[in-house]
């Protein structure tokens, strides 16, 4: 039962990262895989904000800032020249900009990991404790629910949302209608990277080190994701996450420990065979 | 491939040879007058099987068109499994180094090839993006498991000391690698040349097309994946032979990228340019190894981070299509070429793609009275002559 909890937890980090994945690759059909090192770069800010003595508040406020600016950047920057070109270049691109925030981290920060301030410690709350459930584990299942329900509603009834989605369906289509593409595209990587913030902050309640390389593993593994659940749709997002962060709090707690990592990607490599588009993706036929 | 013709090296091809062939020449005179120095051993070394991971990369990438992020993996399971092999088999027969290296590389390629089958198996069903997260999904797999498996020495890496070469004595292990980098080059070279090349490209270029030209895409797509790990999974034993021990960790997903930077920077699709790129970047990476110490190593990644992302973008981005064709290195090049009355020119080849152009050939071309005198026609060839004959 604590193993499940914990598992849902992890799991709705991972689906709140899976999302700025599959909310991007469904907007602007490329695999945004510097994702990851946008949490990174948040649970860093919280840790400088922090360090600055500053309260938590500040320090989610500026991470949340700071990633949604890098991320509507990255998409200028990297992204946006290629519009139209190959599949393959942007995927290049992609890891070119991963590979950079990586590199400029290690460089500012050093490789080691830096333990993030006393401040970032949340109360014990004796009622969840008692149950065996860390409050952290309790904090991010809750605000991840949260937050996966307003951005469904958000997708769902505004107009922002809205056209977010006549984009996904036919780019071509949707400027026809008056969409502004571009803006829409935008948009989708400043709420991505805004997830991706959250996401950074909930990593850093369950284990407070910031390290260069912090994102890559759970960028990974929501990537994955993302994938099993179904490129491109959102609850596929949230279902392959929670599936996926299930599954290693699972694994962790049995012997097969070891293999936590080969486990949870022959999950994925299984259920691509299986069914190609992910357990929620939808079946698109190729035309010449 | 039965008619494969030595006699008809093409220039192209030539050069690849030229290339390898001078890395060996420079390390024998090197070697023969007494100067060789362990550490250049070690380069040339690597850069041998650097070249062989990166042309075999830019086989999947470049000529098939699909992303693979799992080159280490391949790699890795080379190290690993030759490696053993080669350590059990040393002890089997000491004397034998030459026998050693040769027969291990052979089962770790084999091995990896059969790796390289069951992952270009889903590569038939997915397309894409979908396959670069397997076949990343599958280097950290195979790390994983590798890490766990206390027969190849668990977290601790295999220990493959009694099969590393003394430079001082012998150069062996760089020619013999080297040797191998033009074997392969041979193979791949003859590979993309045949008929089965082409059907490679085909794919690439476009898969329904070439499925409805007869082309069976799932074996070309498998052949491609496993001969491409069987070299990876050779460079992956001769990794073996030079390091100790084999460690897990430096088969990362940031090797594949390295290998992927190879193939970017020296041009997708270009054999020579993946062979010089290799070579370069061993050398960058060596120079900036001795230079570059703790956190400053991570300049390196930056650096490769910087080239991937501007390369790509200049030789991709839609917007720069004109730029990119007036400074290729092909049209820089025709200016120093002798003008051809029969050859087209730059302004004339770009002329010809406007379709009304075409259409206003076809028009002053038609006979407008047949049966007419000939002088006419005599007219309209020798103007169409003068356009450059456009047709």
């Amino acid at each position: 039962m604590i193993t499940l909890i914990d598992g849902l937890s992890l799991g709705s980090i991972y689906a709140l990262i899976a999302l700025g994945y599959t909310m991007v690759y469904g907007i602007a059909k490329l695999l945004n895989f510097a994702h990851g090192d946008v949490i990174m770069v948040g649970a860093y800010a919280i840790m400088v904000t922090l360090s600055y003595s500053l309260s938590p508040w500040v320090a989610v406020v500026v991470a949340a800032i700071l990633c949604t600016v890098l991320g509507m950047l990255i998409e200028k920057i990297a992204y946006k020249p290629l519009r139209g070109a190959s599949p393959l270049a942007v995927l290049i691109t992609a890891i070119g900009v991963s590979y950079f925030l990586q590199g400029a981290a290690q460089i500012i920060f050093g490789s080691q990991s830096i333990p993030v301030g006393v401040a970032w410690k949340l109360p014990a709350v004796s009622a969840i404790n008692k149950l065996g459930v860390s409050t952290a584990a309790a904090v991010t299942l809750i605000s991840g629910v949260i937050i996966m329900s307003i951005l469904t509603l958000f997708i769902k009834y505004t107009k922002t949302g809205r056209a977010m989605r006549a984009v996904s369906e036919d780019r071509g289509a949707a400027m026809l209608m008056g969409v502004n593409v571009n803006g829409i595209i935008t948009i989708t990587f400043a709420i991505g990277s805004l997830l991706a913030a959250f996401a950074g902050m909930f990593y850093l309640l369950q284990i407070p080190n910031t390290q260069p390389t912090l994102g890559a593993m759970p960028g990974i593994t929501a990537f994955t994701a993302a994938v099993i659940g179904g490129i491109g749709s959102i609850p596929g997002a949230m279902v392959g996450g929670i599936l996926l962060g299930v599954v290693e709090k699972f694994c962790l707690s049995s012997p097969l420990a070891p293999y936590t990592v080969a486990i949870k990607f022959s999950l994925l490599i299984i259920i691509l065979l299986v069914k190609p588009t992910g357990l929620l993706g939808k079946v698109s036929r190729e035309k010449v | 491939m039965k008619s494969i013709r030595i006699s008809k090296i093409k220039f192209k091809d030539f050069i690849n040879y030229a290339l390898v062939l001078a890395l060996m020449a420079y390390g024998l005179i090197l070697f023969a007058s007494g100067s060789l120095r362990p550490s250049t051993a070690m380069l040339l070394t690597q850069m041998g099987y650097c070249i062989i991971l990166a042309v075999s990369l830019n086989l999947v990438v470049g000529f098939l068109g699909e992303l693979s992020l799992g080159h280490a993996g391949f790699m890795c399971i080379g190290a690993y499994i030759g490696g053993l092999f080669a350590v059990v088999l040393k002890t089997a027969m000491p004397d034998m180094k030459f026998a050693v290296l040769v027969i291990s590389m052979i089962v770790g390629g084999a091995v990896a090839s059969v790796f390289g089958f069951v992952i270009g198996l889903p590569s038939l069903r997915l397309k894409g993006d979908y396959l670069a997260i397997v076949t990343l999904a599958f280097g950290e797999i195979v790390r994983n498991v590798f890490m766990n498996q206390e027969t190849f020495g668990g977290a601790r890496g295999l220990t493959t000391i009694s099969l590393i070469y003394d430079t001082r004595r012998a150069p062996t292990l760089f020619v013999v690698v080297l040797a191998f980098a033009l074997v392969m080059l041979f193979v791949i070279q003859n590979l993309i040349k045949s008929k089965h090349g082409r059907a490679i490209t085909a794919i690439r270029d476009n898969e329904i097309a070439a499925k409805a030209m007869g082309i069976n895409v799932t074996f070309y797509k498998l052949f491609v994946f496993i001969v491409a790990s069987f070299f990876a999974g050779c460079a992956g034993v001769i990794y073996a032979h030079t390091t100790t021990p084999v460690l897990y960790s430096f088969f990362s997903y940031n090797y594949s990228i390295e290998i992927l930077v190879m193939v970017v920077l020296g041009g997708m699709g270009s054999i020579t340019g993946s062979i010089v790129s290799a070579v370069f970047i061993t050398y960058i990476n060596f120079l900036l190894q001795s230079q570059l110490s703790g956190d400053l190593a991570a300049m390196r990644n930056l650096v490769y981070a910087i080239i991937l992302i501007v390369v790509v973008i200049f030789s991709n981005a839609p917007a720069l299509r004109d730029f990119r064709e007036r400074y290729s290195p092909a049209a820089l090049f025709s200016r120093f070429k002798k003008r051809d009355a029969s050859t087209q020119t730059d302004d004339e080849a770009k002329w010809a793609r406007v379709p009304t152009k075409i259409k206003m050939d076809a028009i002053l071309s038609t006979d407008l009275n047949p049966g007419s005198n000939k002088s006419i026609h005599g007219d309209l060839g020798g103007h169409d002559g003068g356009k450059g004959g456009n047709k």
